[in-house]
């Protein structure tokens, strides 16, 4: 493969991406030129997957054959991220975006919309791209997209996920063909180090310097790696970027194998994204049949190569020491360090490991320079960042913003606010290792620094929004559970100070905490902050200790009043009917697994709290809200 | 480890030894092995694992604490259809933890065992990744989402008449 065949390559498709990307009256007016009247976008994203899209897909080419249409092509993408309304149908040049859709409406959406001279079928559209008085918006400028600014993402739900040359018109590649022609490795390293850009994986840690200590590092053979171990739960824009665009992730690991001098990769996946895994393979496949992997790339003598190792299931082979280990075929625990794993990495050789995202932010910066990258975000922590909006909020999805954008801003303008009129009271950031932000720094800019300075931490970009009805003591106990069960064990602090932590939190829910647990929960957090050999079990305590800091009222009425304010700790619940509501319907008694509700027809019901098993039927069957926590 | 007996057959083994054969040499070539195994035997009893340690001449000790430390890797035989409720974050703040006991009643086990009949097993796991759906269970592939408690025994009753 040389230069002149990957622009022909891309020349050939740039009318066909571009529909997608532009305005729809130019859009319009290009669309001819590529030899298909519409496109349709569907994605094909783990969320969309999991809801059915593929059938959409095999619907919607029933449909056409039936109707002998020829001229309509159909595109399997990547994620959108307006996960919640999925499956997601964009049809272009129009723009038209279609939500939650079945087979049935896939076939008239064909029948009426993709046939000659069709129209948009304006009741199967996403209901915020209408105005009130029938004209549809262009998606683009809906509020969920019209606050985002997408370069890790750029190109997921834009290309089809599954077709290199797609992704070679949509740019991928040409950042590795400029390095290799144009830079030396010394000006690519400097040239991410101007970008400003830092890790997305958790920790911030500089890229660019990252690279130079693998460069500098001594050896003849060195590795580069790509983190898609993306354990913390909540968080997916990993599994988005692998899904929808793999191929950027290949080129820049090509990228930093030419500016530290490596020519072997491994991508660590987990191997709970079958679709991520898949594509990834897909598009290694595809490279290597180009040119683009392999030998001599562009004729240039730089040799890469890339293999994929799937995780099994274990949260600390994120971390970098564990996941070498795993690579290596062992336990995945973590070790000491020095020595770092720019000296001392996978089979012992320097090794440069990166997280999907941030290698995902490579390509724009080659292409476009680091001076347009660091025009983007705050002072310390440049360009933009994926967040994976998920829990108490209207629009799950993943959202991309310029670093410093405000929590608000995420919240309500993009995210559409908390469903259910309910109150926003807090945003857990970061996981398991994270923590929580309470309603009170809604203003807050998001970035790296910000978040550590109030006690969380950016992590890698899990965002759970919770209302009123989430218990900060319980939320705590969620995490502990999950690094308790997640710490490998090798080292004692975290081994033995999660299970503590557990165990004090779990007195406390189940109402029989004492005022010195307090004191004990921050004394053992002390000590694993200070002494455990990785970071899970470094920033284990942090859910708690936030939520303390935070929410210190909550704990203090689970410890001393014995109530859980929020009402979802069962242990200090017990359910009763207000007489005044209840009409007699018996639909409560009737769903009441354990037959704990008694009452006659008409007649008011009541709950026998000693059989009560609190398993909240009665809470949901009510039609008239006569059943109460308290 | 696993009570039941083993019951390989010689097609499974024959699959194996061509597994072991394609990663002989490569290095870190355990963890592929195991997926593979995994998907061949749908579980790794002890009878397996000493045949990779042998065809790999990793210490059979090596190979029991790598299939131990991984979650997805299981000593114990799974259920003809396998059920996974999902306890990650947005699906617990949904309640999925209510999914799961709903589960757990109608089947009458415990997350992590298996029918008597094998016919059902329960996992939990954490984030499949199909947040927008909260709470999602998985039995067999299939994702079914925004669950109620209700909806479990509907669900589960499909799969106890097949």
């Amino acid at each position: 493969m040389t230069i002149q065949e990957l622009k022909k390559i891309a020349a050939e498709r740039a009318d066909l991406i571009n529909v997608r990307r532009i305005v729809r009256e130019q859009a319009e007016k290009l669309a001819p030129a590529t030899g298909y009247r519409k496109q349709v976008l569907v994605c094909g994203g783990t969320g969309c997957t999991s809801s059915h899209s593929l059938q959409v897909i095999e619907q919607l080419e029933k449909s056409l054959k039936e109707l002998g249409i020829d001229d309509v092509l159909i595109v399997k993408t990547g994620c959108f991220g307006l996960c919640a309304l999925g499956p997601i149908m964009i049809v272009y040049p129009e723009g038209a975006f279609y939500s939650q859709m079945t087979p049935e409406h896939a076939k008239t959406v064909a029948e009426k919309h993709l046939v000659k001279g069709g129209q948009i079928v304006k009741e199967l559209l996403y209901a915020d791209t209408v105005h009130e008085d029938g004209s549809v918006i262009p998606f683009a400028e809906i509020p969920f997209y019209k606050h985002q600014m997408r370069i890790a993402l750029r190109n997921c739900g834009v290309i089809a996920a599954e077709d290199i040359r797609e992704a070679i018109a949509a740019g991928d590649w040409f950042a590795l063909a400029k390095v290799l022609t144009e830079m030396t490795p010394e000006q690519v390293i400097a040239e991410i180090k101007a970008s400003g850009l830092r890790g997305r994986g958790g920790a911030g840690f500089p890229t660019g310097l990252k690279w130079q200590f693998t460069r500098d590092a001594k050896g003849d053979k060195k590795y580069v790696c790509c983190n898609a171990d993306e354990g913390d739960p909540g968080a997916f824009m990993d599994r988005s970027v692998l899904e929808g665009d793999p191929n950027t992730v290949l080129e820049a690991m090509a990228i930093a194998g030419y500016a530290v001098g490596a020519d072997e990769g491994y991508i660590y996946v987990r191997a709970e994204y079958p679709i991520a895994v898949t594509r990834l393979n897909i598009a290694i496949g595809q490279a290597r049949e180009l040119g683009l992997l392999g030998k001599n790339i562009f004729g240039t003598g730089f040799n890469f190569d890339i293999h994929v190792r799937l995780g099994a299931g274990a949260f600390v082979c994120g971390e970098e020491t564990a996941l070498m280990a795993s690579i290596e075929g062992k336990r995945g625990e973590p070790r000491p360090r020095p020595p770092f794993s720019a000296q001392c990495g996978v089979f012992q050789k320097p090794t440069v490991l990166n997280n999907v995202e941030t290698w995902a932010s490579v390509n724009p910066i080659i292409m476009k320079g680091s001076k347009w990258f660091s025009s983007i975000g705050t002072e310390k922590s440049k360009g933009t960042k994926v967040f994976a909006v998920g829990g108490k909020i209207k629009n799950v999805g993943l959202v991309e913003v310029p670093m410093g954008t405000t929590l608000g801003t995420i919240i309500y303008d993009i995210g559409g606010g908390i469903p259910h009129g309910k109150q926003f009271k807090a945003a857990q950031t970061g996981g398991p290792s994270g923590g929580c932000i309470p309603a009170k720094y809604i203003d807050i800019g998001m970035d790296f620094d910000n978040l550590v300075a109030i006690g969380s931490m950016m992590g890698s970009g899990g965002l759970i929004v919770m209302d009123e009805d989430t218990c900060m003591v319980d939320i705590a106990k969620f995490y502990l559970e999950f690094t308790a069960d997640e710490s490998c064990g090798k080292c004692t602090p975290c081994r033995i100070g999660t299970k503590r932590l557990l165990e004090i939190l779990t007195k406390i829910t189940e109402g029989k905490g004492e005022p010195e647990d307090l004191v004990k929960i921050r004394e053992i957090a002390e000590h694993m902050k200070s002494s455990s050999l990785c970071a899970l079990g470094q920033s284990a305590p942090n859910p708690v200790l936030s939520a303390m800091e935070h929410f210190g009222d909550e704990y203090e009425a689970h410890i001393k009043d014995k109530k859980c304010p929020a009402g979802v700790c069962k242990s200090l619940l017990n359910y009763y009917i207000e007489p005044d509501k209840c009409r007699g319907c018996t639909r409560c008694a009737r769903n009441c697994p354990v037959g704990a509700i008694s009452g006659v027809v008409k007649g008011v019901h009541e709950i026998d709290t000693s059989k009560c098993i609190k398993c909240g039927q009665c809470i949901e069957n009510c039609k008239f809200g006569a059943v109460v926590k308290k | 480890m696993s009570e039941l007996t083993f019951e390989g057959t010689p097609e499974q083994a024959d699959a194996l030894k061509r597994c072991i054969d394609e990663h002989r040499g490569e290095a870190g070539a355990l963890m592929p092995v195991l997926h593979e195994a995994q998907n061949i035997y749908g579980y790794l009893p002890s009878e397996v694992q000493t045949v990779i340690a042998d065809e790999l001449n990793v210490p059979l000790a090596e190979v029991y604490g790598v299939a131990t430390f991984y979650s997805q890797f299981t000593l114990n035989p799974k259920g003809k259809h396998k059920i996974s409720v999902c306890l990650g974050t947005a699906c617990y703040v949904k309640g999925s933890d209510k999914i799961l006991e709903a589960v757990e009643k109608e089947l009458g086990i415990k997350c992590g065992e298996c029918t008597p009949d094998r016919k059902f097993s329960i996992d939990s796991c954490r984030c499949v990744g199909a947040c927008g759906l909260a709470p999602v269970m998985i039995v067999d592939g299939e994702v079914y989402g925004k669950l109620t408690a209700g909806d479990v025994a509907g669900i589960l009753d499909k799969y106890i008449q097949d």
